[in-house]
């Protein structure tokens, strides 16, 4: 049935995120239990996160219609709410409750994940949890612990209100300080006020008074929350302190503010507390113990795992492939002879089976690695919400093909020159809503993600339906920044001169913005992307929109190659490059513009030499007989002279020293098993290298 | 009509400024800071205030809060708009004697709309 598989996965997406929130609440709740146990203060940011988590589960199950998981969590949410605000204060009762819940959630879990179980009773917890939460009613707000004007507290916002609080969960004293400032010098005299200040205390908040108020000037009071004493205070503030005065504690609570409050109705259940116990928190499981065993067990049947382990078991695979080839030879040598020929034969079978399962491994590790993109795109829409506001923009973005797979390792990657891109075409490409409807558009500009497989390469597209790129001022700006001379600017394809953008120094605009122009290019980005071994293009249609697209190879790690040899020494070229091999027929060959080219099945395909190119001194003549390796990336092709193939095989790329890593055409180095070293090809680079002046050339060909 | 924006991101006046320009062809003036707003708000009259609620130094309750406090301005309509606005901030800023409330992000519209229907309200026409 369609989509069962898709829902079956939402609901992998539910239960590995549902337990690694159950998972850190657990951790959450152990430091908090510590923190209440001790004498130290209980960071007001763990109860936050310990909120946060169960309002999200509280949001998630209730998506994935956990309903009865959901009411729990809203409940809790609800306790948590009043811990968090100050109004139940933590004791150990309402640890017990939360801990509790923690072992409700998991059990929730496992039941539907079809571990047999007698279900959960949560009637008797949900009295538990009104019973802690009843408390509220007792429990002293800390703002309550100072006689604090109303009329200061009504206009406090919530987060100025959270500070307080927090400063007064730190025993810190409160002062009010009048001050009367001339409206003229506010900002100044504010400033040092505040300079003065920081040292020693956190301003709240300032409210301006109607009382002094004159139009030239205004009485502040300024809220201050500060752990020094009232006369260390002052002398810092100085001429500013004369109206400095301490807010007074209420009578009825004793500072600092209780934090093990109500010990009195503990459940007997639970052990005294011991001073000499170990920090580790005691299970607060209740105390049946296949219960708590199940609890234990974790649901979702997923792990993390650290990307660099997967790289030590594909660089182990590599290994073995290398090994396995080595075996092959071995193997070919004995059939070869006569009278070890049968041997040779089961060797080759076993040898076979061998590659079979090594295949499968291979492929199995590759799966592992892969991530969708989908994650990297919700990224994406943050920002090009965020950006779109900034640049009071209306954009819609519109994803297709989250879905597409790619290697954790290059996903991880793309996040900076993707969000690069991005901004750009926001800032940028697509206009502002008037803009767009003087031109005629919709107000609302479209930015359209995509992404597929295309074969071993993954494509990602970028396309704005903004104001496009204007070649003239492409041209201008090039010109004009010594990027090409005039003359030169004259003979520029149309691509050759979009293209102009990844150039380094090149950037289409004098005003720097908030968002691009960071000093930041293309060229970075076309950079970052060629690392990672693929390629960028642009298409732009001036006052139509312009797409980036994106050609990525699906995997890093392990990949097949072409092994060739040009003037006795051994080159890959990676099988995803490669588009076809074939001899090199010295009658195709013509000269256009002072470049080889050959006519392949009608069209004009530059070549290059390689020979020529890597300068290799020949001990003896170029053969006969030699190959061509057609390598295309993207849109481009060349035509690779080679003296002879030796077959396809799987290497694993090894970085070259760091003397040599920036050599343009290579992309490292591999170990053919057989005390055989070649070295492989960056195709992307090789073609950008000899491309460099051919895309004309190609193009006037391929007309004529 | 004049209009006052309070509001420490500039984009945000900006837009203010452009939405309700364009719309009603307002007189927006702008200011940056709470301070400013109490350098201009002795001295001048509005026909409707609009005021951002989380603002570095004096925050927009207080700001309402003063505004409602001041003779000159004690009718003067007071939208108030948010980013982050909670349920609590949006009780205390109406509690204070804001109009009517607006989360951000809200369209040139929603802006219009509410800042003409606050000025009808108060009696402004």
């Amino acid at each position: 049935m369609a989509g069962s598989d898709d829902r079956d996965r939402l609901r992998e997406e539910f239960l590995a995120e549902a337990q690694e929130i159950i998972e850190s609440l657990s951790r959450d709740l152990l430091m908090l239990d510590q923190a209440q146990k001790g004498d130290g203060p209980i960071d007001p940011d763990l109860i936050n996160e310990v909120f946060r988590g169960v309002h999200t589960l509280k949001g998630i199950a209730g998506m994935f219609g956990y309903h009865q998981l959901g009411a729990v969590a809203h409940a809790l949410e609800d306790l948590l709410d009043d811990v968090r605000l100050g109004r139940v204060q933590i004791s150990a009762e309402v640890l017990d409750v939360l801990f509790e819940g923690v072992e409700n959630f998991g059990r929730m879990l496992s039941e539907d994940t079809g571990s047999e179980g007698d279900g959960v009773n949560l009637g008797q917890y949900a009295v538990s949890i009104d019973r802690v939460a009843a408390q509220s009613d007792h429990a002293p707000d800390p703002l309550d612990s100072f006689e604090l004007d109303p009329a200061v507290l009504s206009v406090l916002t919530e987060y100025e209100e959270h500070r307080l609080r927090t400063n007064i969960e730190q025993g810190v004293h409160l002062f009010r300080l009048k001050v009367h400032f001339s409206l003229a010098s506010i900002d100044s005299a504010l400033e040092e006020l505040k300079n003065r200040a920081k040292p020693l205390a956190e301003i709240i908040t300032y409210l301006p008074s109607m009382d002094g108020s004159d139009g030239d000037s205004i009485d502040l009071e300024v809220l201050l929350a500060s752990g020094a004493t009232l006369e260390a205070l002052a002398e810092a503030l100085g001429q500013d302190s004369r109206q400095l005065t301490l807010v007074p504690r209420s009578g009825a609570t004793p500072a600092p503010p209780p934090r093990q409050a109500s010990p009195t109705t503990r459940p007997p259940a639970m052990p005294a507390r011991d001073t000499h116990a170990p920090p580790a928190a005691p299970p607060r499981a209740s105390a049946d113990v296949s219960l708590e065993q199940r609890s234990l067990r974790s649901v979702a049947n997923t792990v993390r795992v650290d990307i660099r382990k997967l790289d030590h078991l594909m660089n182990l695979v590599g290994e073995l492939a290398i090994i396995r080839s080595a075996v092959g030879r071995v193997t070919d040598r004995l059939r070869g002879h006569p009278a070890l020929r049968k041997l040779g034969l089961e060797l080759h079978r076993v040898n076979r089976g061998f590659e079979r399962r090594l295949e499968e491994l291979q492929d199995g590790i590759l799966d592992v690695r892969m991530v969708p993109l989908g994650q990297l795109f919700d990224k994406l829409a943050r920002i090009v919400r965020q950006v779109a506001r900034e640049h009071e923009k209306d954009v819609h973005l519109v994803v297709t093909g989250a879905e597409t797979e790619l290697d954790k390792l290059i996903v991880e990657e793309l996040s900076d020159p993707l969000m690069h891109i991005i901004r750009n075409a926001i800032d940028h490409g697509i206009e502002s809503p008037k803009v767009r409807e003087i031109a005629g558009k919709s107000s609302t500009g479209t930015l359209a993600l995509n992404a597929y497989q295309k074969g071993n390469h993954v494509l990602i597209e970028i396309e704005d339906d903004g104001q496009g790129m204007n070649e003239q001022l492409l041209l201008e700006t090039a010109v004009r920044k010594g990027l090409l001379t005039k003359d030169s600017s004259t003979e520029l394809s149309r691509e050759e001169i979009l293209n102009l953008i990844f150039t380094p120094g090149f950037s289409t605009r004098s005003q720097i913005t908030d968002t691009s122009g960071r000093g930041v290019g293309m060229d970075v980005v076309k950079t970052n992307i060629s690392r990672l071994g693929g390629i960028i293009d642009a298409q732009s249609e001036l006052g139509t929109g312009t797409k980036f697209t994106i050609t990525l190879p699906v995997t890093l790690a392990i990949i097949s190659a072409l092994l060739m040899r040009i003037g006795g020494r051994h080159y890959a070229l990676p099988i995803t490059s490669v588009q076809e091999a074939i001899s090199l027929d010295p009658l195709t060959l013509r000269t256009v513009e002072g470049r080889e080219v050959i006519t392949l099945r009608g069209s004009t395909l530059p070549v290059c030499r390689l020979a020529d190119l890597f300068r290799l001194q020949r001990t003896e003549p170029a053969p006969e007989k030699q190959f061509v390796v057609v390598s295309a990336v993207g849109q481009r092709r060349v035509g690779f002279v080679v003296d002879d193939l030796d077959g396809q095989q799987d290497i694993v790329i090894k970085p070259l020293g760091p003397s040599l890593q920036n050599v343009r055409g290579f992309a490292g180095a591999t170990d053919l098993g057989d005390q055989r070293v070649a070295l492989v090809l960056d195709a992307p680079g090789l073609l950008e290298e000899t491309l460099v002046g051919l895309d004309r050339t190609t193009s006037l060909g391929a007309r004529a | 009509m004049r209009v006052l924006v309070v509001e420490d991101s500039s984009a945000m006046r900006a837009f203010v400024r452009a939405s309700l320009e364009e719309s009603v062809s307002a007189n927006v003036i702008e200011a940056a800071s709470g301070f400013e707003a109490l350098r201009l708000l002795p001295r001048e009259d509005f026909d409707v205030a609009i005021v951002d609620v989380n603002m570095p130094d004096i925050n927009g309750l207080e700001l309402v809060s003063f505004i409602r406090k001041s003779e000159r301005h004690a009718k003067t309509p007071v939208v108030m708009i948010s980013t982050e606005a909670t349920e609590r901030d949006r009780e205390r800023g109406l509690a204070l004697g804001a109009n009517v409330f607006l989360s951000k992000p809200f369209g040139a519209e929603d802006l219009t709309r509410v800042v003409v229907a606050a000025r009808r309200d108060a009696g402004g026409g």
